[in-house]
């Protein structure tokens, strides 16, 4: 484990964005994650898309359940609120804290333990319900912590690191996330940042349950030949669909490329997402056909990446519930209790 | 580009930026690292065999080291590389029994150096343990040449100059005192197997103005007058002074006439206080000590009354460039100012001056007379005679005669044994990984963010009072390993194997400076734009790795990395090692002969 602390030193040409801070105050402390973790490089790649979008770190809240992936919020944003919640349960107490406090940004970090195995029934009900939060799955098909046992999204027929091969079925977690409702849902990779941090740009921009599912090589437990989630396999496997750009400001959009390349998708805040498109025949808007898409890409052996669905009206838990805009953890004790005359009026009202 | 070739030990060479800026080359961090684990013999030593005179140096280095100190370019301050040096003379103790050993069977071969001075005797140094006989002619009555005549006391005090010149003269130098040379003819017919003249840049430049001559009494010669004072001739001045000149003879002339008598002591420059040659630290000590310097004021007449002198009158000027973008000095239209004074110290330069050496004995001078000096071999047109120090390329410094020594002493060893000059040694170097456990090394790899420690000077009072006190009082042992531990260890070296990489990101991500890239090739200007910090001084190297499996290539750009080791630290597959550069420069002796 490395012990020295990460040097304060950095290089001239560093930038400060808007919040007068540079890319290094967004990082956390000194990762003690096995070296070469791609948990890492997500970490990397967050700090990077909160620091481009010039977030102040105080409006983040992190949280995340147990194992290697949920310890990952350590390293990142260290200045923002953070809560490391019992195994699989980040979900439940990410609703609960989004709920009371609808104001800030949530991004919830779990594992493919945490949450295709003893997380699983969270995972669904907080997107079926469309918490507004950025949900990333750091999924390396193994849980690394307890040495390397083979985890629910690890692909059938492929090899644990002494050749035990899994017979089970692989739970994806892409096509979960899509038919539960998530309004923005994207896969991408650790060792592709080019592609990775527009896409976690382009889910802290959104507003409803946005899935992330990035695959992450564990080097220490599956990482070799057998293995579908490999530095090697996923490079030689990826099939990117589409290119994001998370255009913040209107008045940059100058449509240069060609027409039926590119399609500008405008999020109720004003963000737009373009998406330079890689494979023509498919839609990410279309939430039937993505999904058809993903099955048959999926039976030829390929890994499908990129924005793979993104409603264009997404609504969120709080637009279900019709909560005040007012965060509720703001709301004094008259608005929130409003006394026995009030609710004898409403009890009245429904007799 | 193609990839970085680590096996020309010039490029790991030029990383360790201190070591690359040495004239003498010596492994700087090497013997840092030694002071901070208070082994300061061993320290001591690794200086010794490669500059010779780390007290001296540690007191009076020109310290090209410290401007190249990577450091510089992390943050604001260099390492107080020269400091630390002499913090190793200070404690070393007793090291005569790591010493050269001289054998008492000579080789048979006599070499005559002229004047005693820093390159003579690095040569004699250098060859006497290889069984030479050397001769060394001094003019004057002592051993140490520049370093005894013109360096004061207060800067480098007798006993260390006298410790470390007898360190050389015990190993068996005759030393011919108070005999000047004034034939190489001569001397060349006493058939030595070779000459090497290290007698300096011995004549102060003049500064011919109306008064001059007539009132010379009171106008001296900077490095003349410096001698004298060494030499206890000259002990008193008078009470107001004019230093003129900008240069470390001007700052060691006032200096030493406020210890002797002097109340108002201006230095007068020409130029700018910036354009000054003198190094910053010279000129922060003398303002430290209460003494002006004046700028753009060309000096016009030394004012005299019936010989005795007044006044000197300057005009004063700005700098304007030219029509042709040059730099030039022209009046502001001012009147002259007149400065009030009872001495005048003259310190505008100083001259090579070859008038013993006869034209016609086969040894070429140029245009500007000099000797015609080949730069590697330090051999001049004749081939028994070398030249070194001062004495061969004009006025440099101590670091760089003993650099020409080194040279030299190779050359004459290589000539005497029959062998091409031209064919220079190559330097020994080891590379030896760090690692001592999974994320361990044998060096501090946590780099200290103190900023630059400052030496403690002795009360000011006091130093003023006596021309031999010392004025800086070194480091003690705890300031020594604070100012130590911000040495960024630039020789242990970040080796990438590229056959060993997964291209995982975890050295990106973790360097703190932005030095690694792993993106497709290109050529240079190409690459240098598209890495993640783009590089911005293009004198540093980008270290290039061989094609990855993604058919990217690895490029790190040497120019701020910190060697902190993270990148090694975090890499899985030890595909980044952290391994220790030495290289010590070849000296006389079998190892220089092919």
């Amino acid at each position: 484990m490395t012990w020295i602390a990460r040097p304060k030193f950095h290089h001239a040409s560093l930038t400060k964005n808007e919040q007068g801070c540079t890319r290094r105050d967004y990082e956390g402390t000194i990762s003690t994650l096995c070296a070469g973790c791609g948990h890492d490089s997500i970490s990397a790649a967050i700090v990077q898309a909160f620091y481009e979008l010039s977030i102040a770190p105080h409006r983040v809240a992190k949280l995340s359940g147990i194992g290697c992936s949920s310890k990952t919020p350590t390293y990142f944003l260290g200045a923002s609120h953070g809560f490391n919640s019992v195994h699989g349960r980040m979900p439940s107490v990410l609703t609960g804290a989004n709920l009371a406090n609808r104001d800030l940004i949530y991004i919830g970090v779990s594992g493919d333990g945490d949450s295709a195995s003893i997380g699983f029934g969270q995972f669904a009900h907080s997107i079926r319900r469309g918490v507004d939060m950025i949900y990333i799955v750091e999924n390396n098909g193994v849980y690394g912590l307890t040495k390397g046992q083979r985890s629910a999204t690890a692909d059938e027929g492929t090899t644990m690191k002494k050749g035990e091969v899994n017979t089970d079925k692989p739970i994806d977690m892409i096509s979960m996330a899509i038919k539960l409702g998530a309004s923005y849902v994207g896969r991408s990779f650790s060792g592709d940042k080019e592609q990775l941090i527009p896409l976690i740009k382009g889910a802290i921009q959104h507003r409803g349950a946005a899935f992330l599912d990035v695959i992450s090589p564990c080097v220490a437990f599956n990482n070799h030949a057998g293995s579908t989630k490999s530095y090697d396999w996923v490079r030689e496997h990826n099939e990117a669909v589409n290119q994001l750009d998370v255009m913040m400001d209107h008045e940059e959009m100058v449509l240069q490329q060609s027409p039926g390349t590119v399609e500008d998708v405008a999020q109720p805040d004003g963000t737009v997402l373009r998406l330079h498109k890689i494979a023509m025949d498919f839609d990410p808007t279309d939430r039937i056909k993505a999904l058809d898409y993903l099955e048959r890409h999926a039976a030829e052996g390929e890994l499908v990446t990129g924005l793979l669905y993104v409603d264009r009206k997404p609504k969120d838990l709080h637009d279900h519930l019709g909560t005040v805009a007012t965060p509720l953890n703001t709301l004094g004790e008259s608005d929130l209790c409003p006394g026995a005359k009030t609710l004898s009026a409403i009890n009245a009202s429904l007799r | 580009m193609d990839p970085t070739d680590i096996e020309n030990p010039d490029y790991f060479h030029r990383v360790v930026d201190c070591q690359w800026a040495c004239p003498a080359h010596t492994p700087v961090p090497e013997y840092i690292r030694m002071i901070a684990a208070g082994q300061y013999a061993d320290a001591y030593m690794v200086n010794w065999r490669s500059n010779v005179f780390p007290g001296i140096l540690g007191r009076t280095c020109d310290r090209p080291c410290e401007p190249a100190c990577r450091r510089v370019r992390v943050e604001k301050e260099p390492v107080a590389i020269c400091r630390l040096k002499r913090v190793a003379a200070d404690y070393k103790g007793d090291i005569t029994d790591r010493l050269p050993v001289v054998p008492t069977k000579k080789n048979g071969r006599r070499i005559a150096c002229i004047g005693a001075g820093p390159a003579s005797l690095t040569v004699a140094r250098d060859l006497l343990p290889q069984g030479y006989e050397v001769v060394i002619y001094e003019a004057d009555p002592k051993a140490g040449g520049m370093m005894r005549t013109q360096i004061p006391k207060f800067r480098l005090p007798e006993s260390v100059l006298d410790e470390e010149v007898d360190l050389v003269m015990d190993l068996g130098v005759e030393l011919r005192a108070g005999q000047k040379i004034d034939s190489l003819r001569a001397l060349l017919a006493e058939n030595y197997d070779a000459i090497f003249v290290g007698c300096g840049a011995p004549r102060g430049r003049e500064l011919p103005l109306p008064g001059r001559e007539e009132a010379k009494a009171h106008i001296h010669i900077g490095i003349d007058w410096l001698s004298s004072v060494s030499f206890g001739h000259t002990t008193k001045i008078g009470k107001r002074v004019i230093v003129l000149g900008g240069g470390n003879t001007a700052m060691d002339c006032c200096r030493s006439s406020m210890r002797l008598g002097g109340e108002k002591v201006t230095v007068v420059v020409r130029s700018g206080f910036e354009e000054m040659k003198a190094s910053p630290w010279e000129k922060e000590d003398a303002m430290h000590e209460g003494i002006p310097i004046l700028n753009f004021l060309v000096p016009q007449e030394f004012v005299h009354e019936k010989g005795e002198l007044r006044a000197v009158r300057f005009q004063k000027v700005k700098a304007e460039k030219d029509a042709k973008g040059r730099r030039q000095l022209v009046t502001t239209g001012e009147p002259d100012v007149i400065i009030e004074c009872d001495d005048v110290l003259v310190a505008v330069g100083q001259e090579n001056s070859f008038p013993w050496i006869e034209r016609d004995i086969g040894l070429e001078f140029d245009k500007w007379d000099m000797p015609v000096v080949n730069e590697k071999t330090m051999r001049s047109t004749h081939p028994r005679v070398f030249f070194g120090g001062d004495a061969a390329f004009g006025p440099k410094n101590i670091i760089w005669a003993v650099a020409h020594g080194h040279e030299a002493a190779v050359s004459i060893d290589k000539l005497c044994n029959g062998e091409d000059l031209a064919h220079r040694p190559r330097p020994a170097v080891e590379v030896i990984s760090q690692k001592m456990g999974i994320h361990e090394w044998s060096y501090d790899n946590s780099p200290s963010n103190d900023a630059r420690k400052k030496v403690p000077l002795r009360d000011k009072e006091v130093a003023l009072k006596d021309i031999r006190m010392e004025v800086e009082l070194g480091f003690d042992d705890k300031l020594a390993y604070e100012e130590a531990q911000r040495c960024l260890n630039c020789d242990v070296q970040t080796v990438f194997s590229d056959r060993l990489c997964i291209e995982c990101d975890a050295c990106v991500d973790i360097c703190p400076m932005d030095c690694i890239t792993f993106t497709g090739n290109g050529e240079e200007n190409d690459l240098r734009a598209r890495l993640r910090a783009p590089a911005l001084i293009k004198e540093q190297a980008l270290y290039v790795s061989g094609e990855l499996k993604t058919t990217r290539v690895m490029v790190k750009d040497e120019d701020v990395c910190l060697h902190c080791g993270l990148c090694a630290e975090r890499c899985p597959t030890g595909a980044w090692d952290m391994q220790k550069y030495i290289m010590e420069m070849t000296q006389a002796g079998s190892a220089c002969r092919s």
